[in-house]
């Protein structure tokens, strides 16, 4: 039985759709990251499973029981807030007792709870401060601990690490991880920051514009995106994308006029407008006498420490390619690229959909799968 | 760093302030020197200038049992006005806070109340509260006697107390609820998350809080009770039945005006004004070092 299940899922502000009937399953003890962009729903999403916003159409379950009429405590969700949204007037120990005060608990019982939990999280030092006087990361600490300490069925985490610099993220991104490890308990973690996202999830619900876009573990969503919004919208830098039209003679012929021999993909693909996509990193760089090779311009270089990115024109739309060559490349040099057929992902114009030619898979996802 | 405007003319900077300080001075300062005037002397029986008597109207005050039923009225009155005008104006500005149907009206509506003058609403109210006409007054026609503020002090004090306090809900009401919104709405959320109902969330959330403002408002309500309730009791009781609601402020217009006692009423009014004075330096030093969260 699912943990959590979404069927149908909608929510309505007056006669706004924000999110359009989301169908989802998620399983005992997974750790699912909902990622999208900002006012995709996802932030809304979570709060409709912590009860805090009302459903507007469709059903949501915890542990097969329908919660839609259910109150927040009613529930079992524990959830980290994005800006902590402790009680400011409250100790820290009173902040990550208080549900368990609120729940009638003996002070001696609770007491020794919440330094255990406190313990856990290397939060006893400071049961006694205020909020006020704490750092970030103990802020995030402590909202975590309040999360623990009621031992929920389900952990909910709103965009939790927004608020912290880069460094403390990652660090606090690795406790998440663990933490989830040692206690196995399902766990909701909403975030528009995609590294984040595909290091944490065990599954990833990618969502835009209130749609579901794909639901899939990280790997799976990045080599094999279902959709034009995924392909582009996961990976950094992102995914090569152009439109146009597959020709029988085994052309691609983009809409700047230039032509891409794709002769594979082509036959299954001819009479619609597509767009196809290839990622930086399995663009190579190769000679000029190369027989596959596409001839750019450079327009600029990022350099990235372990390898550069080359921002370069081709028949009047841009390629970007990783490179790990450490020759000079200064603006308006030509170089040459190549890629495998198999690495090229085609998307359908009209739907935004994938397009995988009958009987043919995707290399990368062959290996997902596998 | 501070920016201040220089006035080369020396003269323009009090004619702009003039106007306010005559105000002041004309209105503020003068009677008042001439309240601590009287309170320090006594008028001659047959005129003829007055006689400098120390502090011996003081005395005569405090020596004075009535005085002191008029000082515990008056704070009992002060209290029960407080805490009941407070009391509903936090209950309305959680209810709006919670963002019910009908919140933008009541935001407006519950405000109105404040711009009433006092002895409009008492005049209004002693319509109400009419033990023969009024709306109370139909009780009395199922129970007859149980109303009656006319002969009954306690009646009489009660309806005043609700009158004073329902003009001062809306004020309260403004900074309750300004205050509230000033929470971040997920703490309430964190406290419905940790499973407090919302009667719990607001006593043990909201209203630490939003102790700043409490606190303001206490001392708001409690200086205005001691000193605007003499518009309410004129119009309604006159201080009766039998003196049952006089209270302070009323007592020095009552012996002053009325009772022609100029040096008993000026040492009240001393008294009064140290009372407002204490309040207000209360007030200032928790300002000072109120506690800011975050």
């Amino acid at each position: 039985m699912a943990a959590i299940s979404f069927s149908g899922v909608k929510k309505r502000y007056q006669k706004n759709d924000v999110i359009h009937g989301v169908d989802v399953e998620i399983e005992p003890g997974e750790f699912v990251v909902i990622l999208g962009p900002s006012g995709c729903g996802k932030s809304t999403l979570l709060r409709m499973i912590a009860g805090l916003e009302e459903i507007s159409g469709g059903t949501i379950s915890i542990d097969g029981t329908v919660v839609n009429e259910l109150e927040p405590r009613e529930r079992g969700c524990a959830m980290v807030f994005q800006n902590y949204a402790l009680y400011p007037h409250m100790s820290v120990r009173q902040n990550i007792g208080y549900a368990l005060k609120v729940a009638g608990m003996p002070k001696a019982e609770r007491d020794a709870k919440v330094l255990k939990v406190a313990k856990s999280v290397s939060l006893d030092p400071y049961l006694d401060r205020k909020p006020g006087e704490l750092s970030g990361g103990q802020r995030q600490r402590v909202a975590m601990a309040r999360a623990m300490v009621r031992e929920p069925k389900v952990f909910l985490f709103d965009e939790p690490f927004s608020n912290l610099d880069a460094k403390l993220r990652v660090a606090m991104r690795a406790e998440v991880r663990n933490l989830h490890r040692s206690l196995g308990v399902t766990s909701v973690f909403v975030t528009h920051d995609q590294t984040e996202a595909m290091t944490l999830a065990d599954r990833l619900i990618v969502m835009n514009a209130g749609i579901v876009e794909q639901v899939g573990k990280p790997s799976e969503v990045y080599h094999h995106p279902a959709s034009l919004f995924v392909a582009d919208f996961i990976g950094s830098p992102a995914m090569n994308l152009v439109r146009g039209f597959f020709a029988e003679d085994g052309y691609f012929r983009h809409g700047n006029g230039g032509m891409i021999r794709l002769p594979g993909l082509a036959p299954h693909h001819l009479s619609q407008e597509v767009s196809v996509g290839i990622r930086p990193e399995l663009v190579r760089r190769v000679d000029a006498s190369d027989k596959n090779a596409i001839q750019a311009t450079v327009d600029y270089t990022e350099e990235l420490g372990a390898s550069r990115l080359i921002y370069a024109r081709a028949d009047g739309s841009t390629i970007i390619a990783v490179d790990t060559r450490g020759d000079a490349l200064g603006t308006g040099m030509p170089v040459h690229f190549a890629f495998d057929e198999a690495d090229v992902h085609v998307f359908s114009h009209d739907t935004g959909r994938r397009l995988d030619a009958p009987g043919r898979t995707h290399r990368s996802s062959a290996t997902v799968s596998a | 760093m501070e920016r201040r405007a220089y006035y080369r003319n020396p003269v323009l900077p009090w004619l702009l302030i003039g106007p306010q300080l005559i105000l002041v001075l004309v209105f503020f300062y003068w009677p008042t020197t001439q309240a601590l005037y009287w309170a320090f002397t006594l008028e001659q029986p047959w005129g003829g200038g007055n006689s400098w008597v120390w502090l011996d109207n003081f005395l005569a005050i405090f020596r004075d049992g009535e005085y002191w039923l008029t000082v515990a009225r008056s704070a009992f009155y002060a209290l029960c006005t407080t805490g009941l005008s407070m009391a509903v104006a936090l209950f309305l500005a959680c209810f709006v806070d919670r963002a019910l149907k009908g919140t933008k009206i009541f935001q407006s509506v519950y405000v109105w109340p404040y711009a009433i003058a006092a002895p409009a609403a008492g005049v209004a109210f002693r319509f109400i509260f009419a033990p023969q006409s009024g709306i109370v007054g139909s009780i009395n026609q199922i129970w007859p006697g149980i109303w009656d503020p006319a002969t009954n002090g306690v009646h009489a004090l009660i309806m005043i107390i609700i009158c004073h306090a329902w003009l001062g809900i809306g004020y309260n009401f403004i900074f309750f609820l300004a205050a509230l919104q000033m929470i971040p709405r997920s703490i309430t959320e964190a406290g419905a998350m940790d499973g407090a109902r919302p009667v719990r969330r607001m006593f043990d959330l909201q209203l630490p809080l939003i102790a700043p403002t409490v606190f303001f408002l206490l001392i708001m309500n409690l200086i205005s009770s001691f000193t605007d309730s003499f518009g309410l009791i004129d119009t309604m009781t006159e201080g009766g039945p039998v003196g049952s609601t006089e209270v302070m402020v009323y007592k020095i217009y009552f012996d002053g005006f009325k009772g022609l006692d100029y040096s008993g009423a000026a040492a009240q009014s001393i008294v009064l004004m140290l009372l407002v004075i204490a309040l207000t330096f209360v007030q200032f030093k928790w300002v000072e070092k109120r506690v800011h969260y975050n």
